[in-house]
């Protein structure tokens, strides 16, 4: 189970990197889904897998019995997937509404910002 | 007392939600945003005077004690950074009252702003990793819409090249932080640096020093990683513009001077020591050959503040007490000085049309306040006494030299000239050139007022420039007590993980 997980987690960093680097703006917002969703897979795997196992303190004990996963890692999850779902929310109106207005979804044609006579605002 | 420590956080968060009902009424948004900005310097100049007077301050947020809580630390180095963007805060709500126009006023110009110095001070007070990431994230999130706010073609563009880099960073600090934890237990920076040199997956650590160092990198736009700055600061408007330029890059270098001193502090912080002696000079040097081959103003700062990293990043590679206060005090100078070079990019412009220094000139004899004040500014950055460069710069070289780093200063002083240089040019094409008459000036519909409120910050930032330089005692002694107190990470560690709960 935790060799499954670390090569789909494997994977998708592998899938994120490739579609970041291509020159189409729809592909790179899947490859920083990719990206957000590998790296909270990697850290779902640092709490162990367990089957089963709850993570309550039995009546009677002072800590967690093993087996059990950490549950912290999962609490941080959470976290990092609200933020990232926002984040990539608003990537995705950002490229589409650059595509409106700049008319090229392709990467390599936008490079106004980038010369030395960029234009005057 | 403790809630000191809370203010900077919850004081521009309570005013953005305060200022959203008021879409329709930009006069309640921007008194909210100028009054929120005075309480919040006042809030900074007491955190600043109880840390200097009382020591770390910590607050472990709903009571949990340490390592299991949300922990706040203000030591000297937080209390000094949260002070900074306090007066850059202040003086960038007054200039946007006299440069933001209506319209990204109505789509939450103000809040927004706001929202920006919560990430910001959160950033700087955090004493957990992975609440770093998630102040990082509040940080970005509202400038990535400060940046795309208007929707000009030419800020789209800018804002896909740096959210699109922002987010790999963000996946990349998640991972660090992912494998982090799996190796050591726990994201709380105190008890971090107590249990990482007893842990034996030392390659392991490596690999999230290393990753660390990419994330903070990006957003410190260090070499190799800082492409993205020249290509979306100078899209924006001025006031935007100015913020960032004076502050995010700093969150990136305050991040590596916490995270490689404090959390790290055996041989991972060493070799990223060794790997920041090459990157530092070649991100001064990069930087500033940058900024000599442009000729739109906002273009050719935007790779001055690259090159000025570099200093900061020496002065952290060094190591020593004088090092450490040298690069703290650096970051400060050039949050001021770099703000204030943009501030008045944006009165040149309303006063001559443009941002091409081709297609401007003659300033000079028109504006004669605001050539004083660039000389001021411009002069700071390059490092002539009695201005704050100077010393800023003289505390960097002087440990560079002590420890024996001769390439490295070698560098470091001719960036400067260098950067003389770059000053110099602007000067000469903005100022000192007849007007060529290509462009002209944008109707004044705002009148005298307006004009003030652009002023009065550049004349603000250039007075504590000037204090910076002709009283420098004082602010030495704070530089030296705060690089002192980073250094010692037994103190930090113990008022952590001792310290009381609310």
């Amino acid at each position: 189970m935790t060799l499954l997980l670390a090569l789909i987690t494997g994977l998708f960093y592998a899938a994120g990197i490739y579609l970041i680097l291509r020159r189409s703006l729809v592909k790179v917002i899947f490859g920083i889904m990719f990206l957000g969703h590998a790296a909270n897979m990697l850290i779902f795997s640092t709490g162990r897998l367990t089957k089963g196992a709850p993570a309550f303190v039995p009546a009677g004990a002072q800590a967690l019995v093993e087996p059990f996963a950490d549950p912290l890692p999962q609490a941080l999850i959470l976290t990092a997937i609200v933020i990232g779902f926002g984040l990539q929310a608003f990537a995705i109106v950002l490229f589409r509404r650059s595509f409106e207005e700049l008319g090229t979804d392709d990467v390599d044609a936008m490079r106004t910002t980038d010369c030395i006579e960029g234009g005057d605002a | 007392m403790k809630l000191l420590l809370v203010l900077p956080i919850l004081l521009p968060l309570v005013t953005a939600l305060v200022m959203l009902p008021f879409r329709e009424h930009p006069g309640v948004q921007r008194g909210l945003a100028l009054g929120a900005s005075l309480a919040q310097a006042a809030v900074a100049v007491a955190l600043l005077a109880r840390v200097y007077a009382g020591g770390i301050l910590t607050l472990q947020a709903g009571g949990w004690a340490a390592p299991f809580g949300i922990t706040l630390v203000a030591d000297l180095l937080s209390a000094v950074m949260v002070a900074a963007t306090a007066l850059i805060g202040l003086t960038t709500s007054i200039y946007s009252l006299g440069s933001i126009d209506r319209e990204r006023e109505r789509f939450f110009f103000h809040p927004l702003m706001q929202l920006l110095l919560v990430g910001i001070n959160g950033a700087f007070l955090t004493g957990d990793l992975f609440n770093l990431y998630v102040w990082f994230e509040v940080m970005l999130i509202s400038s990535f819409v400060l940046l795309a706010l208007g929707g000009t073609p030419r800020q789209l563009e800018g804002s896909v090249k740096y959210v699109t880099i922002n987010l790999l960073s963000s996946a990349i600090f998640l991972s660090a932080v992912g494998i982090l934890y799996g190796v050591a237990g726990t994201l709380n920076m105190a008890d971090l640096s107590a249990r990482l040199p007893m842990i034996e997956q030392r390659n392991l650590l490596s690999v999230v020093a290393v990753l660390l160092l990419v994330t903070f990198g990006v957003k410190a736009a260090i070499f190799p990683l800082f492409f993205w700055l020249p290509a979306s600061y100078h899209t924006p408007p001025v006031a935007v513009s100015a913020i960032f330029a004076g502050l995010l890059t700093k969150v990136g270098v305050y991040a590596i001077m916490r995270v490689f001193t404090t959390v790290f502090t055996g041989a991972e912080s060493e070799a990223i020591f060794r790997i920041l002696l090459w990157v530092a000079p070649l991100t001064m040097i990069v930087g500033v050959l940058g900024a000599a081959a442009q000729y739109d103003l906002r273009k050719l700062l935007s790779f001055h503040i690259v090159s000025q990293i570099g200093y900061m990043l020496f002065a952290i590679a060094i190591q020593s007490p004088l090092a450490i206060a040298g690069g703290l005090f650096y970051i400060v100078h050039n949050i001021v000085a770099k703000t204030s070079l943009f501030y008045i990019s944006g009165i040149i412009r309303e006063k001559s049309g443009a941002f091409q220094l081709k297609k401007i000139g003659g300033l000079y004899s028109t504006e004669p306040l605001l050539a004083a004040l660039f000389l001021v500014s411009a002069l700071a950055l390059a490092g002539i006494p009695p201005l704050s460069g100077f010393w800023a710069k003289l505390m960097v070289i002087r440990a560079g030299l002590e420890s024996g780093h001769y390439f490295v200063t070698a560098a470091a002083l001719t960036v400067s000239l260098l950067t003389l240089f770059s000053m110099i040019k602007i000067w000469n094409e903005a100022f000192w050139k007849d007007d060529p008459g290509v462009v002209s000036a944008t109707e004044e519909v705002h009148g005298n007022g307006r004009t003030a409120l652009l002023y009065l910050p550049v004349v603000m930032l250039c007075g504590v420039i000037l204090f910076f330089g002709l009283s420098f005692e004082p602010v030495y002694e704070l530089s030296a007590r705060a690089a002192a107190q980073l250094l010692d990470v037994g103190s930090y560690r113990n008022a952590v993980l001792r310290g009381g709960g609310l």
